[in-house]
């Protein structure tokens, strides 16, 4: 028997594309666990929706590229993709506007780019400001937090998914609304007098904000990504929010603890701002992309149109991305910080 | 305690290293036939200085190095070369190359040895030739000559000499065992150097993960001013730029040595090697190779004859060649797989990893690259492998080269972290083969470029010196024609003319006959000369060449054969005159060519009168005719054997002159009126 002839190295690490996807999936589930508590069963309807269609498209794409389906569908990409889109949208959303967001990342986003690792944008991110721009009455129906209002149950839930022509939810501005909203009051009186705050952020808010801090600490601990980009984001945005907290006035921002428990912040920080793919590569590129999306995030819940930020926020950083790879390049062993010989 | 520095990234593949730690280094033996390949080592291969069927003892060199950064070759042991000819060695590409066989009598006679009493009493010089000529290559994995290595360069100072054990390949064991073991000629070894080198500071360097070789070591180093260093165990801590990295702290220069930042490192094999050199006059003959895996029935090491098939040593730890697809010689992360058993053991050769067919299993298939960035975190020399993957896909070679591609050291922590499978240092590899070949090609288009346009400027310059000729030609002919035409009548007699110029030439030729005929015959006799002198040296050229077995003897030849058939014309010629030569001067009388000429020139002179003026034009006319066909028949020969464009060209435009004038003769013999 011939000896087989391989180049080096022979031996591989444990880490794999497929469970890389899996642990982030994991690491959603406090996040969905905290959400389903507060809105009901909304999220979770939405998951399993968006997964199915999410499959699909992942199939179809696939086989018209005539890429092994299988092979492809086990990295478990698309879920991912399908998850977060999910846990961005409202809950109670209609299923054609899941549909239509999840094809439009799936299929505009990931395979006309070239699939899996050639997507210049965050197909979530895409697929959420798509729906944004075109549905904006759909897209900012949030249903009030447990404890201000009636929580719809698993029928309901179904039923605005399904029939949304026979569901007439209850919806209500979030803190992040308030807050631009707000004109007159004090800080401290707009707290007061509105029942949607809760003790740092938004009522309910803030502990999905603090679900996904925790599965996205757990991601650290397994090093699935670096801290780099979620920690410059989370730390600008800090900054940001501390510099123009303006003590309270009417004209304030809001609070950076505000800031960092509000929206999408936490899941942003995690989930989005750490997807490999579209974000810059080396350690300082990643602290200026996280950072750049912090300062964008807060510029414009401020000053912007969109109460909340992080897609816009994103997709503006995964056009940068790549310029900011061009100078970010890390000094290799034995040579000067702009590359030359020593 | 002293600091311990870091480098960047890093990774922390399964040791499995306790397998061949079982049992104490056992002796190999020695196989009925050795293979000695002649380029073990870095640099050019060495050169057999031994024949077919000759008698060798073990120790005695066999083939001698050829150039600075060569080593010799020795006999393992004593036996009969049997063959010098090129094998199968272990090579990544199953390459063959020349090797020396030799059938072992298994009678290990040594051959006798050159030793030092003392080497302190030697000089510098002397102990790098004995370096040198004991045949030690670096056996850490890379080979390259350890002479060449220690000969530092006058001024350079060696602040840190570095005894590397740190041995960061999981599976290999030998330089651990040999620390174990025989720590006290490391220790001897490592003086010998500090003697040669006079370094600052002397570390022996050592991952964690042996605790048995750091006490070993620190005891045989009780005393000296030897330190032995302790250090995180992390691959790849033994890379010669990481290492001192981690003990000093100092980067070597990207395209620089150690030796530039003040250090020098050597492999603990090397240094046991130096020491059996200098003291015992022991050349490198044998080393200590690791065989493990799960194929192997009795893992362990083995102090091996260099030259030694693989398949004797593998059957000496119980291979189980069924459990067996791939040999590796090296380890899991660089070692390279062999295409056969058979190849021989060489100085490089630190282990033999045969894994069984659970083991080390083949990574499924390669997904896309998610830019997930561990393997830029696992890099020890920072790039950024995910982009040079990505560069790598797309050719685009000047993106690799400005991101550093030849500063990759292939340790392969890329490849083992990456989730998706992608071989990335096959990548790398393909990639550096081809930007090499690249510059290559650059190299030879540039010269050709150059060559192109000095031709081109050549031909240029010919071209502007033709012109300037023809038209210093053109002005001379009408100066001429003007001193004619202002000097004589318009209707010279022709024939006085003709008388005139054959006096001439008569009374020329009857003043210097003699001595004319006599420079002739001297040019023709130099002529001679000349060619037999050029006959000699091609032919001694030719000896030469024949000699040396070069590839010119065939064109030599050929340039010889000329030469003489030039000579003997030449000769010939000589010959000739020398017999015509008085003939002719006799002859002058008889055929007096003046006479002739006017004689000719007044017959035509008559006839020209006599011919009425049609016919003159008719006669003119059939001349041009004949012309003309003349030059239709050569033009269309030289189309045919295409010739020069600008012969064709010239003679179309004769042509074309011709048809003119025969057109305009016709004209005229049609209206004779208007002449």
């Amino acid at each position: 028997m011939a000896l087989l002839r391989v180049t080096s190295p022979h031996a591989h690490g444990p880490m794999s594309t497929p469970r890389v996807m899996q642990n982030v999936l994991l690491a959603t589930v406090p996040g969905i666990v905290v959400l389903t508590h507060f809105f009901g069963f909304g999220t979770l309807v939405n998951l399993l929706w968006a997964c199915l269609v999410a499959l699909v498209c992942e199939a179809a794409a696939l086989k018209l590229r005539r890429r092994p389906i299988g092979f492809y569908l086990k990295d478990c990409s698309a879920l991912v993709t399908a998850t977060l889109l999910a846990i961005a949208l409202p809950p109670y959303s209609p299923w054609w506007l899941i549909a239509v967001g999840i094809a439009c990342a799936i299929l505009l986003a990931k395979h006309l780019y070239g699939g899996l690792g050639y997507n210049p944008f965050n197909p979530a991110m895409a697929g959420y400001v798509i729906l944004l721009i075109s549905f904006p009455l759909q897209m900012t129906a949030w249903t009030p937090p447990r404890g201000l209002g009636q929580t719809p149950g698993l029928v309901e839930a179904l039923q605005a998914c399904f029939w949304p022509s026979s569901y007439d939810g209850v919806t209500m501005a979030t803190p992040l609304d308030l807050m631009k909203q707000n004109s007159s009051l004090l800080v401290a009186d707009l707290w007061a007098q509105t029942p949607q705050f809760g003790r740092w952020a938004g009522l309910g808010w803030e502990w999905v904000n603090l679900a996904f801090l925790a599965g996205g600490a757990w991601l650290l601990y397994l090093r699935v990504f670096s801290w780099h980009a979620p920690l410059a984001m989370l730390a600008s945005l800090g900054l940001f929010a501390a510099v123009f907290y303006d003590g309270g006035s009417s004209a304030s921002g809001g609070s950076p603890l505000f800031h960092l428990l509000s929206g999408a912040t936490m899941f942003g920080a995690f989930f989005i701002v750490t997807d490999p793919v579209t974000s810059a590569v080396s350690v300082r590129g990643r602290l200026v992309y996280g950072a750049m999306i912090g300062a964008l995030v807060y510029i414009i819940r401020v000053r912007g149109n969109y109460p909340d930020a992080v897609a816009f926020a994103v997709l503006i950083m995964n056009f940068a991305a790549p310029l900011i790879d061009n100078y970010t390049q890390p000094r290799t062993y034995g040579r000067r910080r702009d590359g030359s010989e020593q | 305690m002293r600091k311990i520095f870091d480098f960047h990234g890093g990774i922390h593949p399964q040791e499995n290293k306790h397998q061949s730690l079982q049992t104490p280094i056992r002796d190999a033996g020695i196989p009925p036939e050795l293979v000695l390949p002649l380029g073990q080592h870095i640099g050019a291969p060495a050169s057999p200085i031994v024949e077919v069927g000759q008698r060798v003892l073990k120790g005695q060199m066999i083939a001698e190095p050829l150039g600075f950064v060569s080593v010799p070759v020795h006999a393992p042991t004593s036996g009969t070369v049997s063959a010098i000819e090129d094998r199968q060695i272990a090579h990544p590409s199953g390459l063959q190359a020349p090797c020396i066989v030799i059938a072992s009598d298994g009678r290990d006679e040594w051959a006798p040895l050159t030793t030092a009493a003392d080497y302190r009493q030697l000089a510098r010089e002397e102990l790098l030739a004995r370096i040198r000529n004991a045949g030690i290559a670096g056996m850490g994995g890379a080979g390259f000559p350890s002479a060449v290595k220690l000969s530092t360069r006058p001024g350079s100072q060696v602040n840190t000499l570095i005894i590397n054990g740190t041995e960061c390949e999981p599976y290999i064991t030998a330089d651990d065992v040999l620390m174990r073991e025989q720590p006290g000629r490391i220790v001897a070894g490592a003086r010998i150097l500090q003697h040669l080198l006079a370094p600052g500071e002397t570390l022996i360097g050592i991952e964690d993960n042996k605790p048995e070789a750091i006490a070993a070591l620190r005891a045989a180093a009780q005393g000296t001013e030897i330190e032995v260093v302790v250090f995180p165990t992390k691959y790849p801590s033994g890379g010669e730029k990481q290492l001192i990295e981690i003990l000093t702290g100092k980067q070597v220069p990207s395209g620089g040595l150690p030796l530039d930042i003040g250090v020098i490192c050597q492999n603990v094999g090397s240094v046991v090697a130096i020491h059996d050199a200098i003291v015992e006059g022991r050349p490198l003959i044998s080393r200590v190779t690791t065989v493990t895996g799960e194929a192997i029935a009795e893992p362990g090491n083995f102090t091996v004859l260099l030259g030694t098939p693989m398949q004797y040593l593998l059957a000496r730890a119980g291979y189980r060649a069924e459990q067996n697809r791939r040999l590796i010689m090296g380890g899991p992360m660089m070692g390279f797989t062999v295409p056969d058993a058979n190849v021989p053991i060489v100085k490089t050769t630190n282990c033999l990893l045969a894994p069984g067919h659970g083991e080390l299993p083949a990574p499924s298939p390669a997904q896309a690259c998610i830019r997930c960035g561990m393997c830029a975190q696992a890099c020890p020399v920072s790039l950024l492998p995910q982009q040079l993957f990505w560069f790598a896909q797309g050719k685009e070679f000047e993106k690799l080269e400005s991101h550093q591609l030849f500063d990759c050291i292939e340790c392969g922590a890329c490849s083992w972290v990456c989730p998706s499978n992608i071989p990335l240092v096959q990548y790398y590899r393909a990639s550096k083969a081809e930007v090499l070949q690249l510059r290559r090609d650059h190299e030879r288009s540039d010269q050709s470029r150059m060559r192109f346009e000095a031709r081109q400027a050549r031909l240029e310059r010919e071209e502007a010196e033709k012109t300037a000729k023809r038209a210093a030609r053109k002005q001379a002919a009408q100066q001429r024609a003007q001193a004619a035409a202002a000097g004589g009548s318009g209707d010279e007699d022709p024939i006085q003319a003709a008388i005139d110029r054959a006096k001439a030439k008569k009374a020329a030729q009857q003043a210097g006959g003699a001595q004319h005929d006599a420079s002739e015959q001297e040019k023709l006799e130099k002529a001679v000369v000349t060619t037999r002198q050029r006959l000699e040296t091609a032919s001694s050229k030719l000896a030469q060449a024949q000699a040396e077995g070069s590839d010119l003897v065939t064109a030599l030849q050929t340039g010889v054969d000329k030469t003489r058939a030039k000579l003997a014309a030449a000769e010939k010629a000589l010959q000739e005159f020398q017999q015509a030569g008085p003939a002719l001067t006799a002859g002058d009388a008889a055929g007096d060519p003046a006479a002739a000429a006017i004689a000719r020139a007044m017959a035509a002179r008559q006839a020209d009168a006599a011919m009425a003026p049609a016919d003159k034009a008719r006669n003119q006319l059939q001349g041009l005719e004949q012309r003309l066909e003349k030059t239709r028949d050569r033009l269309a020969s030289s189309q045919a054997n295409g010739d020069e464009q600008k012969i064709i060209e010239a003679l179309a435009m004769t042509v074309t002159r011709l048809e003119e004038k025969v057109s305009a003769a016709r004209e005229q013999l049609k209206n004779p009126g208007d002449a």
